[in-house]
């Protein structure tokens, strides 16, 4: 088991930069998952590191050794791929003892891990079957006994789980870190689903362009991203923006959307925000859940208003609406009971307690 | 255009799925003509072989029905299967065809390999020229050729025209580039995660073309390996112009050259000859015809 380090690592194709000089630093025993957009680079990244592609700039180390022209075979990791990548000729066993073939362990030693892989795994009873008599769930568990027999300094996962259904998913995520928290080796997971990113990670490493945009635990990332790219990334349904400045009225600080609709900003946040320029062009970050039904008790940062609900989607736990507030299509969350109905009018509350302010032109979170 | 009056009468209005149905109905119908009309055209001519071998020579040149045997004799067969001079065509076709299918293997396997995986400058390139060499016809090449041979033997002294292993050195210039062809589309078709995850698993190129690539490509592999067969067990310009004594003579040649003499032929001998000469690839089609079907298929789509 290992660390894992980059220093301004750079990936470029011809004239496309793929990878533009990213720095990240992963502990030993640590679960990292790259998420981000297609094309953000976070399958380059994990290539360079497993020594699948060549880094053009930049240096990366695995449990302190420089790995940049060092042979994928000899870095010792494994990686779990999208399409599970299993041998079809090979059953099971065969599939999961490979490498250890090719690396002439004794046959003792070999069968003793793939069946305590096996065991891990719940597929003892798939041993001998072909990949070809497999569903996808049981194919992307031998795709994992595969890297787990290795005993591997690090894991490398490629969207492991964007070939399952939906259901499966959720099962197999919950196995994966079941796995990583028996073997505890360094994990570095890339995925799309920002969901999979928040429940896998110890951190998350959220890529836009070819650039890391923020690094952090699940919760940071949620409650304080550094950017717009992230807070719109991060979360489901997305943060809704909406345009704003700043204004003093009466000796205090309030958060202006339009010259009708104005919320005066509870004593904490107008104290972070008080050094900000007031006619620069901000945007009011709100998660959907702190748009909520007005429940009639004043509470200190929370602001009711009046709107029409243009679309609702009742999930069952909780129902989202959807309605247009100044111009900007906007998401929130209340509860079923709350009568909210297509096309009907309810008294929603907003709690700026959890507000967050973005400048417009840089998409800095202030 | 009476089809059509009867729909528009009919009771229902079914006009759609009517018209789908009878669509595929009159395609089956057209399939089963074509279909009967090429296997009548391609069994003919087999079943007139195997006709005319069961015939003495007296009852060929009878006037009698040409498509029935009056009285069946075996005797084509057994002066055939005794003749060291046919035993001895049938060995140079075996042996020439057996090492020209080795070789061909040995070649164009690692060469589809890295054509279609190890990405090395000009390989797209090298892979297209790969196979505009097959579409050069060997009728001709064989003039070149021979030339090429004998200036060869007149520099080196090495002769090897008029030699049966002159073969060897021909015949996978037809074989070679269309085994290539074929094995670069089956390769072409195995996901590439899967090089990728031998790589990490600690394999070479050369464990990962022999431990994954051939296993999995295996129906390809046999396709290629009974095209290679085919051709050289059937080729006849190359070892008419290369090779004249008789003991250095292929099957296809043989036949013809020393079973027709002058102006008369032994048609029985001939087709009987031929009919035996035809068994191997046959009897090989039959056992692989599935494998032969998969590996020209995924070829095709995706080479």
């Amino acid at each position: 088991m290992a660390e894992v380090s980059l220093r301004k690592v750079v990936k470029r194709y011809d004239d496309v930069e793929a990878v533009r000089g990213i720095d990240l630093d992963i502990a030993d025993h640590e679960f990292v998952v790259l998420v981000g957009p297609s094309g953000c680079g976070k399958s380059t990244t994990l290539r360079m590191i497993a020594g699948l592609e060549d880094i053009t700039d930049g240096d990366i180390t695995i449990g302190g050794d420089v790995v940049n022209d060092v042979p994928p075979k000899d870095r010792d990791i494994a990686m779990v791929f999208q399409n599970y990548a299993l041998y079809p000729h090979m059953t099971v066993a065969e599939n999961m003892s490979f490498g250890l073939r090719l690396k002439h362990y004794p046959k003792a030693e070999i069968k003793s891990r793939v069946t305590e892989a096996a065991r891990m795994l719940d597929i003892t009873d798939l041993i001998d079957r072909k990949p070809k008599q497999l569903s996808g769930g049981q194919r992307q568990r031998v795709a994992m006994g595969r890297a787990i027999v290795r005993n591997p300094k690090v894991f490398l996962f490629d969207e492991p789980l964007s070939n399952l259904d939906a259901k499966l998913r959720v099962q197999m995520r919950i196995e994966i870190k079941k796995v990583h928290q028996k073997v505890r080796t360094t994990t570095v997971y890339v995925t799309h689903d920002q969901v999979e990113a928040m429940t896998l990670a110890d951190r998350v490493v959220v890529m836009n362009k070819g650039k890391i945009e923020q690094i952090g635990t699940p919760n940071e990332l949620y409650h304080s991203p550094a950017t717009r790219f992230v807070a719109g990334f991060i979360g489901s349904p997305a943060m809704n923006f909406l345009p704003c400045r700043l204004e003093e009225s009466g000796g205090k600080l309030n958060v202006r959307l339009t010259d009708r609709l104005s919320f005066p900003l509870p004593p904490a946040r107008a104290a972070r925000y008080q050094n900000l320029p007031r006619s620069e062009k901000l945007l009011l970050g709100l998660r959907p859940e702190h748009l909520t039904e007005a429940n009639g008790h004043a509470a200190p940062g929370v602001e009711n208003f009046e709107t029409v609900l243009d679309v609702t989607e009742p999930m069952g736990m909780e129902t989202l609406v959807y309605f247009t507030l100044e111009g900007t299509y906007v998401c929130g969350r209340v509860n079923p009971s709350a009568g909210a109905r297509d096309g009907a009018p309810l008294r929603l509350a907003v709690d700026l307690n959890n507000m967050h302010l973005l400048n417009e032109g840089t998409g800095a979170v202030l | 255009m009476s089809a059509l009056t009867i729909d528009k009468s009919g009771p229902t209005r079914k006009v759609k799925y009517g018209s789908m149905s009878r669509d595929r109905t009159w395609a089956l119908r057209w399939s089963y003509f074509f279909l009967t009309l090429f296997a009548i055209v391609a069994l003919v001519p087999p079943i007139y072989m195997l006709i005319t071998s069961l015939k003495s020579s007296a009852e060929i040149s009878a006037a009698t029905n040409p498509w029935w045997v009056y009285h069946p004799t075996l005797s084509n067969y057994k002066e055939l299967l005794t003749s060291n001079q046919y035993l001895r065509f049938f060995w140079n076709s075996a042996m020439v065809s057996v090492i020209v299918v080795a070789v061909t293997m040995l070649i164009s396997v690692p060469a589809a390999f890295a054509l279609s995986r190890m990405r090395f400058w000009g390989s797209a390139t090298l892979a297209t020229g790969v196979f505009l060499t097959y579409l050069i016809p060997d009728s001709l090449l064989f003039i070149p050729l021979f030339k090429m041979f004998a200036l060869f033997g007149d520099y080196t002294g090495i002769q090897l025209i008029n030699r049966w292993y002159v073969l060897l050195l021909l015949y996978p210039t037809l074989t070679v580039p269309f085994a290539t062809w074929i094995m670069i589309g089956y390769f072409a078709s195995i996901p590439k995660e899967l090089d990728e995850a031998a790589i990490i698993d600690g394999a070479s190129w050369f464990q990962t073309l022999t431990r994954i690539f051939i296993p999995v490509a295996l129906p390809g592999l046999i396709a290629a390996t009974i095209f290679a067969f085919t051709v050289s067990w059937a080729q006849f310009l190359y070892p008419l112009v290369f090779t004249t004594s008789t003991d250095q003579l292929v099957l296809p040649v043989g036949i013809t050259t020393t079973l027709i003499k002058g102006d008369v032929f032994n048609w029985g001998q001939i087709m009987t000859g031929a009919l035996l000469g035809a068994a191997p690839p046959l009897l090989i089609y039959a056992f692989l015809m599935d494998y032969y079907i998969a590996g020209l298929t995924a070829g095709a789509t995706k080479g």
